[in-house]
Parts: C-alpha cells; sequence; structure tokens
C-alpha cells in the first residue's frame, strides 16, 4: 500500500511542480492543489497504512498491540487540509482580481513590479 | 503563573476581534489599536525581564506533559524577538495613524495588523514544529491579505509572486515535520532535540535539516530563494512594507536560528558549512541587486537580503560570539530597517513618488528628516559609533576566531557596498537639486495637518533613538546576546527546561 501510496505522490508532485511553472495563473492555483494533496498523501504515509485496525486500546489492556497506523499524523493533515483550504481560496480570489486588474492571466504580463522597477508602473494611481 | 507567556499572542488577538466589533467606526479602530499596541509593549519588557531573571519558562497548554502537548516556550532569542517585535508593531500603529489612508483603514486593516502579530509572536514562542507551521499560516494569510489590500495593480503583481512562493514554502515544511515526525516520533522541539542524536540513520536527519534550510530559508529569503521579496516589498503602503521588512523575513531567520542550533546539530560540518556559504552568497547577491536598483524602497528591499546574509552567517560559525552577534544583528536590523522604511514613505508624502530621479532637495527643505534618515542609514552601513557597527564588528570577530577569512571579507566588502547604497540614497533623494518638470506634485510639510506631521515623525524619532542608544552603550545588550548564544549553544539548558519541568 506504501508503494502505490508513494507512486501517487510522486505523480502528484511532478504534474504539480509542472503546473506551477506554466505561465498560466489557472494552471498555478491547479498546480498548488496538486502540491498540497501530493504534501498530505506523503504525511499520510509516514504514519504506516494498516487495514482494518483502528487505533483503539482494548479493554484489559494498557499499550497497543501488533502494528497499528499513528493516528497523530492523520490529525496533523486534517490541520494541514483545513489551513491548504484557506490559502487556496484566498489564492483563487487574489488571482481573479489580478486578472481583472492586468487584462491577462499570463504571467508573464504580470512582471512590471520586476522590469519596470524605475518606472510609474501604469494603473496603480 | 505561566500563562501570561501566552499574552503576547493571546492579546493582539484580543485587540483584533474587539475591533471587529467597531468594523464601521474608524477613529474607535485607530484609538483600540494604538492602546492596544502600547499594552503589548508594556507586556514584552515586563516578560523579556521576567524571563532574563528567571531563566527559561514553559507554558504546557491545557497541562498536558511536555513531549505530547502543544508548548509555549521562552528563552532568551525567543523574548528578543518578542520584544522587538512589539517595539514594531507600536510603532507601525503609531506610523499608520499618521499615514495610512480611509480606504484601508475601512476595509479591516487594523484588525489584520493585529492578527499579523499575532501569528509572528505565535511562531516565535511556539516550542513544537507543527505549530510553528500552524503559526506561520496564520501570519501568512494576513500578510496576504495586507500585500493586496487596495488593490493596485503593482500590489496584485507582487502579492502574486509572495503568495505562491510562501505557499511552497509552507508545503516543504510541513513535508519535513511529517517525515521527521515519521523518523522519530515527536514533535516538540525539545523532545526531536533528545531524540535524532539517537537515531542511527545519519543521512536522513541531513536531507531533513536541508527541508527545513529551503523551507524556512524562502521565508528568510536567502540566496537563491529570493526573489519574492524585492518583487513584492515595496508594492504596499510604507507602513505595511516596514513591518514586513522588519518583522517577517525575520521569521524565517528566527525559525532557522531554533532548528539549526536546537534539532539540527548532528553533522555541524555539513550544515553549517553551507550555511556560511549561503551566507556569503545571500550578502553578496543582496547588496549587488540594490546597487542596480533606483527605486527608494526596492534599493531598501535588496538590502534585507544582503543584511540576512550577516545573521545567517553567525548561525553558521557556530560559535557563542558568532550566534551572539547573529542575535544582535536580528535584533539590530529590524529597528534600523523598519525605521528606514518609515523615513521613505514620509518621502513619498511630502514628493508623491519613490522613485530617485523624481526625487530631490528633501535636505534643503527638511533637514531633521535628512538627519533622520542618516542615522539608521549610517546604522545600516555599520558606521560607529552606531547600533550596526556593533553588530558587524561582533559577527566579523566571530569569522576571525573561526578562521573563515573569506566571509570576513565578503561581510567587509558588502558592508562597503552597503554604504555606498545609502550614500546613492542620500545623495539623491536628500541632496541634489529636484528636476524642475517633477517638482508639480508635491506638497510642502506645512500643509499637512499637524496630527498627521507627529504620528509619522514620533515613531521615525523613536526608532532612531533605539539605534542611538545600542549605538552608544552597547554592551547591555550584548551582554543579553551573550547569554542568548550561551542558551542556544547547549541545548540541554532548553531540553530539561521544557522536559525536565513537566508538571
Amino acid at each position: 500500500m506504501e508503494f502505490v501510496l508513494a507512486i501517487i505522490v510522486g505523480i502528484l508532485a511532478t504534474s504539480a511542480f509542472y503546473l506551477m511553472l506554466r505561465r498560466s495563473l489557472v494552471k498555478v492555483i491547479l498546480g498548488m492543489v496538486f502540491l498540497g494533496n501530493a504534501v498530505n498523501l506523503t504525511i499520510f504515509s509516514v504514519a504506516r497504512v494498516t487495514k482494518g485496525l483502528a487505533a483503539f486500546i482494548p479493554e484489559n489492556a494498557s499499550t497497543l498491540e501488533g502494528t497499528y497506523a499513528d493516528p497523530l499524523p492523520q490529525a496533523l493533515i486534517l490541520t494541514a487540509i483545513v489551513i491548504g483550504f484557506g490559502t487556496q481560496a484566498f489564492a483563487i480570489a487574489l488571482f481573479r482580481k489580478a486578472f481583472q486588474k492586468v487584462g491577462d492571466d499570463d504571467l508573464d504580463k504580470m512582471n512590471s513590479t520586476d522590469i519596470m522597477c524605475n518606472e510609474d508602473i501604469p494603473g496603480d494611481k | 503563573m505561566n500563562s501570561i507567556l501566552a499574552m503576547p499572542v493571546v492579546f493582539p488577538l484580543f485587540i483584533g476581534i474587539i475591533m471587529l466589533f467597531f468594523w464601521k467606526h474608524r477613529s474607535i479602530q485607530r484609538i483600540i489599536n494604538a492602546l492596544g499596541s502600547t499594552i503589548t509593549l508594556v507586556l514584552a519588557i515586563y516578560l523579556t525581564w521576567y524571563v532574563k531573571t528567571s531563566g527559561i519558562q514553559c507554558l504546557y497548554i491545557g497541562a498536558w506533559k511536555a513531549p505530547f502537548g502543544i508548548i509555549f516556550t521562552a528563552d532568551l532569542l525567543t523574548m528578543t524577538m518578542i520584544l522587538v517585535s512589539a517595539i514594531i508593531g507600536f510603532a507601525t500603529s503609531i506610523y499608520s495613524l499618521g499615514t495610512m489612508d480611509e480606504t484601508r483603514e475601512h476595509f479591516g486593516y487594523y484588525p489584520l495588523l493585529q492578527i499579523m502579530i499575532m501569528g509572528i509572536n505565535g511562531s516565535f514562542m511556539t516550542g513544537d514544529l507543527f505549530n510553528m507551521f500552524v503559526w506561520f499560516e496564520v501570519l501568512l494569510i494576513s500578510s496576504f491579505s495586507l500585500v493586496a489590500l487596495g488593490g493596485k495593480r503593482s500590489q496584485l503583481e507582487g502579492a502574486i509572486k509572495y503568495v505562491i512562493l510562501n505557499l511552497l514554502s509552507s508545503s516543504l515544511f510541513v513535508v519535513g515535520v511529517g517525515i521527521l515526525y515519521g523518523i522519530t516520533g515527536g514533535l516538540n522541539m525539545a523532545d526531536l532535540a533528545r531524540k535524532i542524536p539517537m537515531l542511527p540513520n545519519k543521512g536522513i536527519v541531513n536531507v531533513m535539516a536541508m527541508f527545513f534550510l529551503v523551507s524556512f530559508g524562502i521565508k528568510a529569503a536567502i540566496f537563491p530563494l529570493f526573489f519574492w521579496l524585492p518583487a513584492s516589498y515595496h508594492t504596499p503602503p510604507a507602513a505595511v512594507s516596514a513591518i514586513f521588512a522588519g518583522m517577517l523575513t525575520k521569521v524565517g531567520v528566527y525559525a532557522l536560528f531554533r532548528v539549526f542550533t536546537l534539532i539540527f546539530v548532528t553533522d555541524v560540518a555539513f550544515t553549517h558549512t553551507i550555511i556560511i556559504i549561503i551566507a556569503m552568497l545571500t550578502m553578496l547577491s543582496g547588496v549587488l541587486g540594490a546597487a542596480s536598483q533606483m527605486e527608494f524602497r526596492r534599493i531598501l528591499s535588496f538590502h534585507i537580503i544582503s543584511q540576512i546574509g550577516y545573521m545567517i552567517l553567525g548561525l553558521g560559525l557556530m560559535t557563542p560570539l558568532g550566534i551572539a552577534g547573529g542575535v544582535f544583528y536580528i535584533f539590530h536590523h529590524i529597528i534600523v530597517k523598519t525605521n528606514l522604511f518609515f523615513v521613505s514613505g514620509v518621502v513619498n508624502e511630502l514628493k508623491g513618488t519613490y522613485l530617485l530621479k523624481k526625487l530631490g532637495g528633501v535636505l534643503k527643505l527638511y533637514p531633521l528628516l535628512g538627519l533622520l534618515f542618516l542615522i539608521p542609514a549610517l546604522s545600516l552601513g555599520g558606521v560607529p559609533p552606531l547600533s550596526g557597527f556593533w553588530a558587524k564588528y561582533t559577527v566579523a570577530v566571530a569569522a576571525v576566531e573561526k578562521g573563515e577569512y573569506l566571509a570576513l571579507a565578503v561581510s567587509l566588502f558588502v558592508g562597503l557596498l552597503t554604504l555606498f547604497s545609502m550614500i546613492k540614497i542620500w545623495n539623491e533623494v536628500f541632496w541634489k537639486e529636484q528636476k524642475a518638470e517633477f517638482a508639480a506634485e508635491q506638497q510642502t510639510l506645512r500643509q499637512l495637518p499637524k496630527f498627521k506631521i507627529a504620528m509619522m515623525f514620533a515613531p521615525i524619532i523613536f526608532l532612531a533613538a533605539i539605534t542611538l542608544f545600542i549605538g552608544l552603550n552597547p554592551e547591555p545588550f550584548l551582554n543579553y546576546a551573550n547569554e542568548a548564544a550561551h542558551q542556544l549553544l547547549n541545548p540541554s539548558i532548553y531540553i530539561n527546561a521544557v522536559l525536565g519541568g513537566a508538571q
């Protein structure tokens, strides 16, 4: 199971970086979503994957026996998913606003803060 | 008793929430914000004194024992950062009263500012790596909003770069935390510091160290990862870029100091040599970038990068004097850099532009402003007897002691070029005659309301006074930095304080 997860994480991360390096803003945000999922799956597989075993300590015992998945990373993923959702939502809103302002979703058209640094940027006033 | 440790985090949140109740009442928000940040400053001074006199303090949240629950830990490095963030938060709040425009104030500028300060303080306070990630996100999301607030084209373009690269850095950070948990079974920093030397596989520790170096490095703007900074920091209003310039990259530097003195110390020859090389390249690329710029705040932005190099160099040397120099440098730099951005904002208020070619003649009209620029500018360049001299001197002496003569040469050369950039600003903005075709838009100081002038100049004078005070009286600060370095270089003190004293 870890093997499959590792391959999925690899595919997700590769696509994420490919998309983030594209010039279109829509693809960048998709890349960010993919990367977030790759990260979460990584943490998920770090915790070991077991089937049909809940991490409950049985009655009359003080510790868990056998191999079981650590539940803590799953709690971490929950936090990371929520945070990722918030930041991605913000990014989408920001990208939409930038698209309206610049009139293009090409990142190459959004380099005025770098190349026009010694001029007034049109659309600022 | 130790619940007072949570105050630098809880109190800004409290002020922020109170201000949300007065969403439509701009003037009430202004008063609450100014009062609140004053109280935060008082609290931070008290807490620093408390930690200084009674040693490392821990707050076990929910009374969970140390390796299991989230903790807040305050050692001297933490308190340096909390204190300086309170100073900068206070100065920025006052400065905002004079310079922030009504539209931004109507759209929640002050609550965002306080929430960001909460995030900053939280990342300094926490003793748990995953919790640090959460605080990073708190400060990032509010800084995203602050940088885009106003919606000018340049702001949005800068914000896109800032947002994408910082989210990438957060992703790397979470992967690092996750894998580190997988190999050690701990997230508490003291617990990790105890467990990592016992790991059989040293290779993966170094891989993790690089994960953290890259992810904190993006936030701290070190050598190959700094491009988002000069693209975004000069776009928001002066008050916002001032607090960004002062505090945000230093959160990354603080995180580097924390993990590379506490957790990743098993293979210093490998990790810290890389840090030294990166430090030299950071200094050089920052200062050379600044030399080619002709925009007030972009020059200052590039200088943030070059100064980060000095702090990281102090960390890379890993000697008591080096770390002490690094800590002292952080403290001095935050105050000086914020002040320079404040001055640039005042010049913009008067002349309506940040472009050097359109500026000029400020000294003749406002000699006091010229003086107030010179104090932080020369301090940044390392001219004695200002604070920057002692910071640079300490780091340089530490480099000599360690035998890193190349690093010494680079740091001295970069100091010279820093001075060059500052003198360029001085010549272009203050000294030369302004060209007549650009003189039309400007307004004189007398046309501005008295209150606005007072609120603009008060924080500049306040920070300049701190710079002068450190410069003329560096000994207590250096002693403090030495104590902080002593704590950082002996992780057992930290580990015992966190794990030994568990309730």
